[in-house]
């Protein structure tokens, strides 16, 4: 909650530095000196994978700023773009890409996923998301799950995706904290998350934590509601007791609660809070109990009927992130229609199109080009640079990335995709992936086409056979 | 029969017509009457009490046949007293038939109609062998009225989710099918000793092994889901050995096996956006469709999530993108599966005498830009309404006017 960041420093010197020598391990500040909520919190080690410059001439870039440049060229070095436009110096080293025909757009970004959380193949040895033995269960991060060698990793590499939001499930209240992950090769998750990225907290409404619970916590929508205003009453007290002691520093410090210290943070605006929730009338719920509690709801996840209150989330500034079009498969989500994301626009609201599932993650540009078509064929027009943002700029803002990622815009990190054709097209595929520079995936050349520990010797390599 | 009664004459006239059973024709009309398909070609005769449908620009397809699913069976995924599938307490439920459990009330039904999906199976669930398949049209008051074909195959179920029932080993599964398989022929031919209760008991009720008769006799498909390649040729192997007519259903790695498949004779459904490996089928992958084609195998694609039958379209799309040829991808999803449930005399492509099964596109209808503009189903112009649209009416301007 308090880390003292530069204490970590130090340790990280020591890893880099220790080259080909026998490993000696780092000094560890003596108990004595230093209390665990002031040492470093399971830092990122997440480094840019050092690759060339690299231009892409004449494409169309889909920008996610406003701006489509038709015959662009778009120039990245050491992780950055450094220029995008119809005229790009390039220095003599670049690596040029014929854009010709093609289309580039942002990284895309899934703002609910449980990749590495649920991972395949499907088993319970590898059922992580849910921590269902207690309907509040802040204290649990999802990163302390995710597996990076799950085999659905490079198949949402491979449809476009740099960056996600790792989410523990839906059965409680309060999940825990999700992860926000660079989608990158990696063999820890450590590597992969992303540098500076808040967490977020996962919240659920409606029908899944009142069914898991029972006699042993809520069982109906109030019971809900009374669930989290009790988890945040504690969290309160705690982060008063907490920014007290932080002020005075008398006398002992308060107990750590891994719980309370995560919703604390979340009343300190440091953790964003994503809130799985179907149905109009529980979004209003949940906004009453944000305004209670003085926090925000960053975005409602799922959110089928945002469309009937999206003028109260314009005005609220809560995202809806949700499905082109999965609607029926519970009673909360019989209202699902496909004009829903294009409704949510036209009110001015925020709009992000998730997947919440390693199929759906293949393909965010084909959901939100059958979103926007929706939208355009029932009279709510919407551009190809709002589709582009649904998947890109908007799911960045609602993981608090937006300043780092999201759009092509110089000085923006190098996530890069370059599609065959118009990404909303049925038939575009993504036939190359730069996250932070690094061409993670080529469809062209399979040395870079990454594949996990569990797929050797065992999953057919793409295009191969046993 | 009052879509019947409501049928009428109807040219659509000046589209890109694609019969599917031959090369597609510009500028051309398609003359609907009584429900049937009246003549298509570039010199049709426009009776003059025809509706004429000005289709320039529009591309008309036969209307689409889902291969999979459970359309009018299940209206809420989650809501139990919704679900028709799925029989409870029989592992050979043969004589399991669907149709009575089918709701032609259903709000699924005008939700995949308006988007082009015409005609679908329905599937039961579960179990060993889970009953019995059949064929709707999305059209119609009673159950009667929206039957295309019953049964169209008796589903037995190959795959990991079999197990439990099967005697949690794939062995075990496959010995209990020859068990029922074998004990339906002895019950066939000692049907006196049977009733005199003169017979060892059989490994499945007296309506069961009736049941799977047709299938033994080669007059109905048994509809086999499998998955693992050694799975798939479990299925193979049990078809040589009792001389059924296999339709191989899931088969997430049958492109390992293709030539296996192709030798066979066996038709394949597949959904084409199934690529997320499991321990029943580590070689799953987005080109198993264009795989099997290739070699020569009726391939029928099918959307799995019954809710969203209506992205048959989208499967298709990406079904051409991983290599099937744009023609074979719009075959099966008409002809080709018109032909493996055994009613291409009636479905599945524009031909004089077969059911106006119909739909007008603004273009191709695997695109998302594309829009449906007319449905016609038995020749009945069908109103391009849902309950969903209905909610986008009510929530178009907030707040709602209720």
């Amino acid at each position: 909650m308090r880390p003292s960041w530069f204490l970590a420093l130090p340790l990280i010197g020591a890893c880099a530095t220790a080259g080909a020598k026998p490993a000696t391990q780092a000094p560890v500040p003596s108990a004595a000196e230093t209390t665990s909520v002031q040492r470093p919190q399971y830092s990122s080690t997440y480094r840019r994978h050092p690759s060339p410059p690299v231009v892409i001439r004449n494409a169309t870039i889909l920008t996610a700023t406003g701006q489509e440049i038709a015959g662009g060229s778009i120039l990245f070095r050491d992780g950055r773009i450094v220029s995008v436009g119809t005229t790009v110096e390039a220095p003599a080293d670049a690596v040029v890409v014929d854009g010709t025909g093609k289309y580039v757009t942002p990284g895309i970004i899934d703002d609910h996923s449980h990749l590495g959380v649920y991972a395949a193949p499907g088993t319970d040895a590898e059922s992580d998301g849910n921590e269902d033995t207690n309907p509040v269960t802040a204290e649990v991060w999802a990163e302390h799950s995710f597996w990076p060698q799950d085999p659905q990793i490079p198949l949402a590499i491979a449809g476009g995706i740099t960056t996600i939001q790792a989410l523990p499930g839906s059965a409680n209240l309060i999940g825990g904290r999700s992860a926000i992950l660079k989608l990158v090769p990696a063999r820890t998750v450590q590597e992969m998350k992303f540098p500076g990225a808040p967490y977020g907290l996962k919240m659920a409404c409606g029908e899944n934590p009142k069914r898991v619970y029972h006699s042993r916590g809520p069982s109906t929508r109030m019971g809900n509601m009374a669930g989290y205003r009790a988890a945040f009453i504690q969290a309160e007290g705690y982060r008063q007791r907490w920014d007290k002691w932080d002020r005075t520093h008398q006398g002992d410090p308060p107990q750590r609660d891994l719980r309370l210290e995560s919703l604390a943070d979340v009343l300190r605006g440091k953790i964003l809070v994503q809130n799985h929730c179907y149905r109009a009338d529980e979004m209003a719920q949940m906004l009453d109990l944000a305004h209670e509690f003085g926090f925000r709801i960053r975005s409602f996840h799922h959110a089928v009927e945002a469309y009937k209150i999206a003028d109260l989330l314009a005005r609220e500034g809560t995202a809806a992130s949700v499905w082109a079009d999965w609607w029926g498969f519970k009673e909360e989500a019989m209202d699902g229609i496909h004009e829903n994301a294009a409704l949510v626009q036209a009110a001015g609201g925020r709009v992000v199109i998730h997947s919440d599932s390693p199929s759906g993650i293949q393909r965010l540009n084909q959901e939100a080009g059958k979103a926007m078509q929706a939208g355009n064929r029932a009279g709510l027009p919407v551009t190809r640079d709002q589709a582009v943002r649904w998947i890109t700029a908007n799911p960045a803002w609602v993981l608090g990335i937006d300043s780092i990622v999201g759009t092509l815009e110089p000085g923006k990190m190098a996530d890069v995709v370059v599609w065959s054709t118009d990404p909303f097209s049925v038939y575009a595929k993504a036939l190359q992936v730069y996250n932070d520079g690094w061409l993670v995936y080529d469809r062209s050349d399979p040395t870079h086409q990454p594949r996990t520990d569990f797929e050797l010797g065992q999953v057919p390599a793409p295009g191969g056979d046993r | 029969m009052i879509a019947y009664l409501l049928a009428q004459t109807i040219a659509i006239t000046g589209g890109t017509v694609y019969p599917v059973s031959g090369p597609k024709i510009e500028h051309a009309t398609v003359l609907i009457r009584d429900g049937r398909i009246a003549a298509v070609g570039t010199d049709v005769a426009v009776p003059a009490d025809a509706t004429r449908i000005d289709a320039a620009g529009k591309w008309i397809t036969p209307g689409f046949i889902d291969g999979g699913g459970q359309m009018g069976l299940v209206e809420i995924g989650a809501v139990g007293a919704t679900r028709e599938a799925r029989m409870d307490g029989d592992t050979i439920a043969a004589a399991f038939n669907v149709a009575e459990g089918v709701n032609p009330a259903s709000q699924l039904i005008p939700v995949t109609r308006v988007e082009g999906i015409t005609t679908t199976l329905a599937a039961p669930g579960g179990h060993l062998v889970s009953g019995q398949a059949i064929l709707l049209d999305l059209d119609g008051a009673t159950i009667e009225q929206m039957l295309v074909k019953s049964p169209v195959g008796i589903v037995v179920d190959l795959s990991e989710s079999g197990k439990d029932e099967g005697g949690g080993s794939r062995a075990a599964v496959a010995q209990h099918l020859r068990s029922a398989f074998r004990d339906a022929l002895e019950y066939e031919r000692r049907r006196v000793d049977f009733n005199r209760g003169q017979i060892e008991p059989l490994a499945a009720s007296e309506a069961d092994l009736e049941a799977l008769l047709p299938v033994l006799h080669g007059q109905l498909p048994l509809i086999a889901i499998a998955n693992r390649r050694s799975d798939i040729a479990t299925a193979l192997r049990l078809a040589r050995e009792f001389k059924f007519h296999l339709i191989l259903a899931g088969a997430q790695e049958a492109w390992e096996v293709a030539g296996d498949i192709a030798a066979a004779g066996v038709p394949v459904l597949v959904e084409p956006l199934d690529n997320i490996p499991s321990y029943d089928a580590l070689g799953v992958r987005y080109e198993n469709a264009a795989t099997l084609a290739r070699a020569g195998i009726k391939v029928v694609l099918l959307e799995n999530d019954t809710h969203n039958s209506r992205n048959l379209r989208q499967q298709a799309g990406n079904a051409v993108s991983y290599g099937l040829p744009w023609d074979q991808a719009l075959r099966a999803i008409t002809l080709t599966p018109a032909e493996v449930f055994g009613v291409a005399d009636r479905y599945g492509s524009l031909e004089v005498g077969k059911v106006a099964n119909v739909v007008v596109w603004s273009g191709d209808p695997f695109e998302f830009s594309t829009g449906v503009e007319h449905v016609y189903i038995r020749g009945r112009e069908i109103p391009l309404t849902s309950r969903q649209r209905e909610l986008l009416e009510r929530y178009r301007h907030l707040p709602p006017a209720y």
